[in-house]
């Protein structure tokens, strides 16, 4: 980018998504949208704006429409377009691939429209929401021009051109920038205001655009399916657009630069004009590769950057005229990996045009360059001027790797090169500062804040970058924050901090803060000891570093500073004035000033109260800021906490344990699986220990109900049941009670947390039902400070975690109390604390564990249920276990369905096999394998004892059939398949795939986790949002009634299909997994599950649901076809009618209480209206159990 | 002949005594409206809670803002943001400027707490949307045995003079009977700045829910039982302190606004007859009450009130110790 003037205009701080989105609303008139990270930002703002009535650059407010899908918003912005609006979306990854087949539409129909892409990664053996360019590499065959932003002021620049240069080549647009590195980094820009855009959006064109459009005043057909005789012709009929667009962009850019002052060309050239060696890349690296050439270039080396603006339509002239006449060597780095391919798309264009252009003679230099191409990037892999300095050495070498990676370690196929060693530009931001921290603790949100106090009151640059790990609950974040007095354009994260603050004291025990402080650098620790005591509660390596790196210690009690000012956990404002103290960036009068102006714009909306909370805390800060006298010597005693225990696996000790500790960048490739294949149940070994209180168990008062252990949604209670030998060595602490049952008389049972494990979200001391006789608010399980009983408790833990499980076959175990006599596989997952979701995933893994196969759709259970760094679904003590698998967002029941025809088809294997085998392996054991009633525990007991009979009879038998038989043996027990996933999926873009996987009749069991909005995106509407509930794309309350899943499956007839909530009714809730699972067909549970987009205590997310059902807002139902076999009704209604107004239990949810407070009229009419939902429904399924029932089909035996 | 039944309560000009108390009733537009229709002389609105606003405030921006920040695919939390969170107190302020449009009749806000702090500012809020005048309702559970009586009261007189400093209008302040000294408490009231008090405020009290064994605040309607109390308080106080008095609690029918007027009250205020029987009553009550007047030949209210206070009452001593002296007579005659 060149500066060509500096004409004054606003200067925002804003993220690449909010740059992208300013533009895209601001000249278009339809928006379709569909939430998926990191896009999802950017039809918020877009959906924000158009509820707040703001209008586009022609006076009109946008029509923003969420859709099912992203093929239903690809499909609608095809018809919008088709109609003459101006239409677009955002979308990344999986969301684009889904648009692919319109986008060939809207393009071979010459349509201008402009998409938004925040690039990431297409899962392949793994899902990854972070950024490259395997999305948009993807669409390259589609017609469409990709346009590149490499920055986020080029985000909201490149809009613009994109959005000209569309409308003028009516070839439609691409326009991507990286996820994350550059969709969230806070950086500043110059706003392009409305007159800008006016003046720069060709309006012959929208006008051009707009008569194209659809009218039956003009009628034409377009769509037609042709004939070998003319396809072919007609699809080379629009070349000349191609053609002419790289001119075309160009122009536009030429006319943006004399409107607004930036300069842009389809490639840039930045380095030594003799350049020898120059990289071609494009994208946020870009901004690491300038930083490293300006320096090279500054140390005589003749390097060059050729950045990519335009990638489709490709022009060779303008890359040949970037490229400068001297290289001798083109290293081209791609951000995408296309395996099997000759290189990767932009080395093979590069090299195409080499080669091309030399043999045509078209080009200046004496001898043609040797293109060499390289991988970087992937999933936000950092990459950095090291890196790219690395990069030219490999370039200068006289026989350098023709195909490479960067920024890994590749021991295998040993494609990586190194980046260049104690590599530094000297073009470094002058305060570079990286703040720990937890994401409940507001750590983030402060930093932003910064980055825009200082963006706007200092005559500094401001840059802030953010990175979060995969947990929902106790969520570690790291911010990187750089101020200086020119832009910043570093696009790598800070490894050489001036100024290091960790917020959570626990941090300095188990991970390594102070890695990324530099020499004579600041550290700020928030700590419950003074200045005087806090160096003797450090580990010893801490006191290591802090001596070494002479470091200027600080301490502040924030934890305290906020309780005392009333603001709980959020120290974020006690910190932030420290930073602001500390850092020296502007006077502290000024800047406790500036805070405080910061606080009144963020907080007054919710009333002065907040914002007088956080002003105290303010003024709290500084008092309470102290610097620590450090010592010449390490004194501490104290170890870093081990990550994992030393019994762990080999794999936990290896690689698990470098993800958790921060780095997992340094494992190489051979440390990990090929094919994306893990070995399941690591997060027993990783104890986060994040709870503040725990409950602890009084065995006097317990009735054995065993409601806590069954609505933990992290499995971190647990009961069991044992006998009283079990008790040998058992610690004296260890809390115990006589069993009550007829079943395992003269046993014993215990409750025992596990405290490392536990979230302490309190929801099984709100639902314990027994009460002390003499003391009524105590418990048989009270919450009390974990730090009071840790030793103890995590005795007792590993005490119970001994006692063998009880057999499964000597009680009832679709009961309560039976369910939970049975081990969870499926255990401390990194949901929320207080999940909904994850209590209802736990049960399926307590009754079916042993044989279970899940298909779990994208979403919030297929991040905590198989997000690395470790994964809650567990094996038993015979090594047997849940099966899990993620295909993706929208195939999740037909992924299941395929896993249900394979488990058939190897049955149906087995036991033609074995049929087969009968007189070589005994007609007894035969016939009592394939005629096995496998309907109970004792059942699939026996069938395993004969199958291990068979097994090793097979052993001595020769022959391929007892080779076959032996693979296949297996599945000669039940497997229960499960098909699992949120209602964005079952009710919005899995639905179709739903319906027919419910059609097919086979014996599969879908859970549908009903959080009642895209939970995982946060908090988007889908179709199981009810009316009158506000949730993001239905700002102003959903003003249409939830889709009624159930009574569609029941449809059939042949479906088992259950209304659940477990924290109202716990035994219909487990009577009804059982159900579904037993029934042979199709079932479907839609099970209501608590989520903190509802806005309610998570602590009660399980007793408040009492109060939905009894509203008659979730009624409990079971739908059993068996039933209507056997004459009977099929459909039962579970739940009482309704006792209280629906408006009394909706008041207790922030979803529906804040319309009550901004719209208060639209809300009651909303909420008359949901009323009338409730009620309707309700009559409807009365009626419905009092018509003579006249059943469906069979469901399929199988 | 018609009697003159306008009386002046906190320097507004009423056309009648009888005041609607604060209730559910005159939380909505239309409650209000009828209450005018039936002729009400003024209205005082429900109450805004100190704990409400504060509770209220922190609680949605708690919710509203939880997960911000925190996990890479929600960094913007779970809820669309708003330009204003307009709380429940925002919409009682905007209740009190569309009933101050809705009638004619005097509109009193009121306002309820125990601390002084932030949330008085609600007191200038509530005189901007368009409040006449302002009733603060205080209700202190003194629950530290460490702290002594006199530093109660002080936090009342503190909030009375803040809350005044924040406004113009008239300020009435609504207590409970729970002072050592009552009257000297009325009196440093008025001069912290109370032109008026309200004679009792009633609270939710405790109850045991035996089926869930949980502590449930309830409350429950009045009687005109009830009404004893601020009569006596309200005989022993008029013309001694210099503040209006209004008597609340127990005011049901005609007779009890009348003993009202003859102790001294300037206005009796009605919550639990009007919940009761709905708006109309109030049109009974007024009509009984002139009914009587008229046929005890009294020209105007003014001529009733204070008639029967301590210090204009046949048998004052009734009011006092005597009052306790005769009922025990009343009950052990003729037997004993």
């Amino acid at each position: 980018m060149t500066i060509i003037e500096a004409p004054t205009r606003t200067v925002l701080t804003v993220d690449g998504n909010e740059a992208a989105a300013s533009v895209a609303y601001r000249t278009n008139e339809v928006l379709a949208i569909y939430p998926i990270t990191p896009s999802s930002p950017m039809g918020e703002h877009a959906d924000a704006w158009s509820n707040q009535g703001r209008p586009n650059i022609w006076g009109n407010i946008p029509d923003v429409i969420e859709m099912q899908s992203e093929a239903g918003a690809a499909g609608a912005v095809h018809g919008a377009i088709q109609g003459g609006a101006l239409t677009g979306t955002f979308t990344a990854s999986q969301g684009l691939l889904l648009m692919i087949p319109n986008m060939f539409k809207i393009a071979g129909e010459l349509t201008p429209a402009v998409f938004h892409v925040a690039a990431r990664s297409v899962a392949t053996h793994a899902l990854s929401i972070f950024g490259d360019h395997s999305d948009v590499m993807a669409t390259r065959g589609t017609g469409w021009a990709l346009l590149s932003s490499n920055s986020v002021q080029e985000a909201h620049d490149m809009a613009a051109i994109a959005q000209m240069a569309t409308l003028e080549s009516r070839i439609p647009f691409l326009h991507f920038f990286d996820g994350f590195r550059t969709s969230h980094e806070v950086n500043m820009i110059e706003e392009i205001s409305d007159d800008d855009l006016r003046s720069l959006i060709p309006i012959d064109g929208v006008i051009a655009h707009r008569e194209r459009r659809m009218d039956p005043d003009k009628p034409v057909l377009r769509g037609t399916a042709q004939n070998p005789d003319v396809f072919f012709q007609a699809r080379e009929a629009c070349n000349r657009f191609y053609e002419a667009t790289p001119d075309i962009v160009q122009r536009a850019m030429d006319r943006f630069a004399d409107r607004i002052g930036r300069a842009y060309h389809l490639f840039d050239y930045v380095g030594a004009p003799d350049a020898t060696e120059v990289m071609v890349m494009m994208g946020s690296g870009v901004g690491a590769a300038e930083e490293a050439v300006r320096a090279l270039v500054e140390q005589g080396e003749k390097v060059g950057l050729v950045k990519v603006r335009l990638f489709r339509p490709f022009s060779t002239e303008a890359l040949i005229a970037a490229l400068p006449s001297t290289v001798e060597t083109i290293a081209v780095l791609d951000r995408t990996k296309e395996p099997g391919a000759i290189g990767e798309p932009l080395f093979q264009d590069v090299l195409t045009v080499v080669a091309e252009e030399t043999q045509l003679g078209r080009t200046s230099w004496a001898n043609p360059p040797r293109v060499i191409g390289g991988r970087y990037g992937l999933s936000s892999k950092e990459f950095t001027p090291a890196m790219a300095a690395g990069v030219f050495d490999e370039a200068r070498k006289e026989d350098p790797k023709r195909r490479f990676t960067v920024g890994i370690v590749d021991d295998v196929t040993h494609l990586s090169i190194e980046p260049r060693a104690d590599f530094e530009t000297g073009r470094e931001a002058q305060v570079r500062a990286v703040f720990y921290g937890l994401g409940a603790d507001g750590t983030v949100g402060a930093n932003k804040n910064t980055v825009k106090i200082v963006g706007d009151e200092t005559a500094l640059y401001a840059q802030g970058y953010f990175v979060y790990d995969s947990r929902k609950s106790g969520s570690m974040t790291t911010s990187h924050v750089r101020f200086d007095p020119s832009p910043i354009e570093a696009t790598y994260l800070i490894d050489d901090a001036t100024f290091v603050a960790c917020h959570q004291f626990e941090f300095v025990h188990k991970v390594d803060v102070l890695a990324k402080a530099g020499k004579g650098s600041t550290f700020l620790l928030n700590s419950p000891y003074g200045p005087d005591e806090v160096w003797g509660e450090l580990p010893s390596d801490v006191q290591r570093e802090i001596i070494d790196k002479e470091l200027a210690f600080y301490v502040v009690d924030a934890t305290s500073v906020a309780r005392d000012a009333g603001l709980g956990q959020r120290t974020n404002t006690v910190l932030q004035t420290c930073f602001f103290a500390l850092a020296e960036l502007m006077p502290q009068d000024e800047a406790i000033g500036s805070i405080k102006k910061a606080i009144k714009k963020s907080y007054s909306k919710f009333g002065d109260v907040v914002v007088e909370k956080n002003f105290a805390a303010v003024d709290g800060a500084v008092e309470n800021l102290h610097r620590v006298a450090v010592p010449s010597e390490v004194t501490s005693t104290i170890a870093m906490r081990r990550t994992v225990p030393a019994d762990a696996p080999d794999f936990v000790q290896r690689v698990t344990a470098m993800m958790l500790e921060d780095r997992g960048d340094q494992l190489p490739v051979s440390a990990l699986p090929v094919d994306g294949t893990f070995m399941t149940g690591t997060t027993q070994y990783e104890k986060r220990s994040i709870a503040v209180d725990i409950p602890i168990f009084d065995p006097e008062i317990c009735i054995e109900c065993a409601k806590c252990a069954l609505v933990c949604p992290h499995a971190a209670i647990r009961m069991k049941v044992f006998e009283p030998s079990a008790l040998e060595g058992a610690p004296d602490t260890f809390k115990t009670r006589g069993f009550r049952s007829r079943e395992l008389p003269d046993h014993l049972m215990s409750i025992q947390v596990s405290p490392d494990d536990c979230t302490g979200c309190g929801v099984c001391v709100d639902v314990c039902p027994a009460k002390s006789k003499t003391e009524v608010k105590h418990k048989a399980l009270n919450m009390e400070p974990k730090l009071d009983h840790l030793d103890i408790e995590r005795t007792n833990w590993d005490f119970f975690t001994t006692i063998p499980e009880p057999p499964r076959d000597q009680f009832k175990l679709a009961t309560v109390k039976g369910s939970q006599m049975l081990e969870p596989l499926f255990e401390f997952s990194g949901a929320c604390a207080g999940c909904g979701e994850t209590p209802y995933v736990k049960l399926v893994s307590q009754l079916f564990g042993d044989r279970l196969v899940v298909a779990n759709a994208t979403g919030c259970s297929s991040i905590y249920g198989g997000n690395l760094p470790t994964t809650p679904w567990r094996t038993n003590d015979e090594g047997r276990g849940p099966v899990w698998s993620n295909s993706l967002f929208e195939d999740n029941a037909e992924f299941g369905l395929g896993m249900r025809l394979a488990i058939d088809m190897e049955t149906a294997e087995a036991r033609r096999l074995l049929e087969g085998m009968s007189g070589v392996v005994g007609e007894d054991l035969v016939t009592s394998i394939l005629e096995a009633d496998q309907s109970g525990p004792a059942g699939i007991a026996a069938q395993r004892s004969h199958i291990a009979e068979l097994t090793a009879k097979l052993a001595d038998i020769d022959g391929e059939e007892a080779r076959r038989l032996e693979v296949v043996v297996g599945a000669l027990v039940d497997r229960s398949v499960w098909i699992m996933g949120g209602d964005g999926w079952a009710y919005d873009i899995g639905f179709g795939g739903l319906d027919h996987a419910i059609a097919s009749g086979k014996n599969i069991n879908i859970l549908v986790l009903d959080t009642e909005v895209y939970s995982n995106t946060g908090g988007q509407a889908s179709k199981a949002t009810p009316r009158a509930a506000v949730a993001k794309f239905a700002a102003g309350g959903k003003a249409t009634a939830k889709k009624d899943l159930g009574q569609i499956a029941m449809s059939y007839g042949n479906v088992y299909v259950a209304h659940i909530a477990i924290g109202a009714n716990n035994t219909q809730a487990v009577k009804a997994i059982a159900e579904a699972e037993s029934y042979p067909g199709p079932s479907l549970v839609i099970a209501y599950s608590t989520c903190i987009a509802h806005g309610i205590d998570m602590e009660r997310s399980m007793s408040h649901q009492v109060d939905l059902v009894a509203s008659g807002y979730w009624p409990l139902y079971r739908f059993d076809p068996r039933l209507a076999e056997q004459g009977k009704h099929p459909f039962k209604v579970d739940s009482r009618p309704p006792t209280i107004p629906f408006a009394e239990v909706a008041a207790k949810e922030a979803r529906y209480a804040v319309l009550s407070r901004v719209n208060p009229t639209h809300a009651a009419e909303l909420m008359a209206e949901a009323q009338k939902d409730i009620d309707t429904r309700w009559d409807l399924y009365q009626e419905f159990t009092e018509i003579d029932w006249v059943g469906g089909d069979d469901g399929e035996e199988s | 002949m018609s009697v003159d039944l306008t009386t002046t309560y906190l320097g507004l000009e009423l056309k009648n005594p009888l005041v609607a108390s604060s209730t559910p009733m005159t939380g909505t537009l239309d409650g209000v409206r009828r209450l005018e229709e039936a002729g009400i002389g003024a209205i005082v609105l429900p109450s805004v809670f100190e704990e409400e606003i504060e509770h209220e405030a922190m609680e949605m921006q708690r919710l509203m803002e939880r997960g911000t920040d925190s996990f890479a695919e929600s960094l913007s939390g779970y809820f669309p943001e708003f330009e204003d969170y307009a709380t429940r107190t925002e919409s009682y302020l905007r209740h009190i400027t569309e009933a101050r449009e809705a009638v004619t009749i005097p509109v009193i806000g009121s306002l309820n707490g125990t601390t002084n702090g932030g949330w008085v500012n609600y007191a200038k809020r509530i005189e901007d949307a368009g409040a006449d005048a302002l009733e603060l309702n205080v209700y202190l559970i003194p629950t530290d045995p460490e702290t002594v009586g006199a530093e109660i009261e002080q936090r009342y007189l503190d909030l009375v003079w803040e809350v005044n400093e924040q406004v113009s209008i008239p300020v009435a302040v609504k207590v409970g009977p729970y002072f050592s000294s009552l009257p000297n408490m009325a009196v440093r009231l008025t001069e912290a700045g109370a032109d008026a008090i309200v004679l009792f405020n009633r609270f939710y009290q405790p109850d045991i829910d035996l089926v869930e064994l949980e502590v449930e605040p309830r409350v429950d309607l009045s009687s005109s039982q009830d009404l004893l109390l601020p009569l006596r308080w309200v005989a022993l106080l008029t013309g001694r302190v210099d503040a209006d008095f209004a008597v609340t609690s127990g005011v049901h029918t005609a007779a009890d606004v009348i003993k009202s007027l003859l102790v001294g009250a300037d206005v009796a205020m009605m919550a639990s007859a009007l919940l009761k029987n709905g708006a109309g009553h109030a049109a009974t009550v007024l009509a009984e009450m002139e009914a009587w007047l008229d046929e005890h030949e009294y020209a105007s209210v003014d001529q009733l009130r204070g008639s029967m206070a301590v210090g204009t009452a046949p048998n004052p001593d009734a009011f006092v110790r005597a009052n306790y002296m005769k009922m025990l007579v009343t009950y052990t005659n003729p037997w004993v």
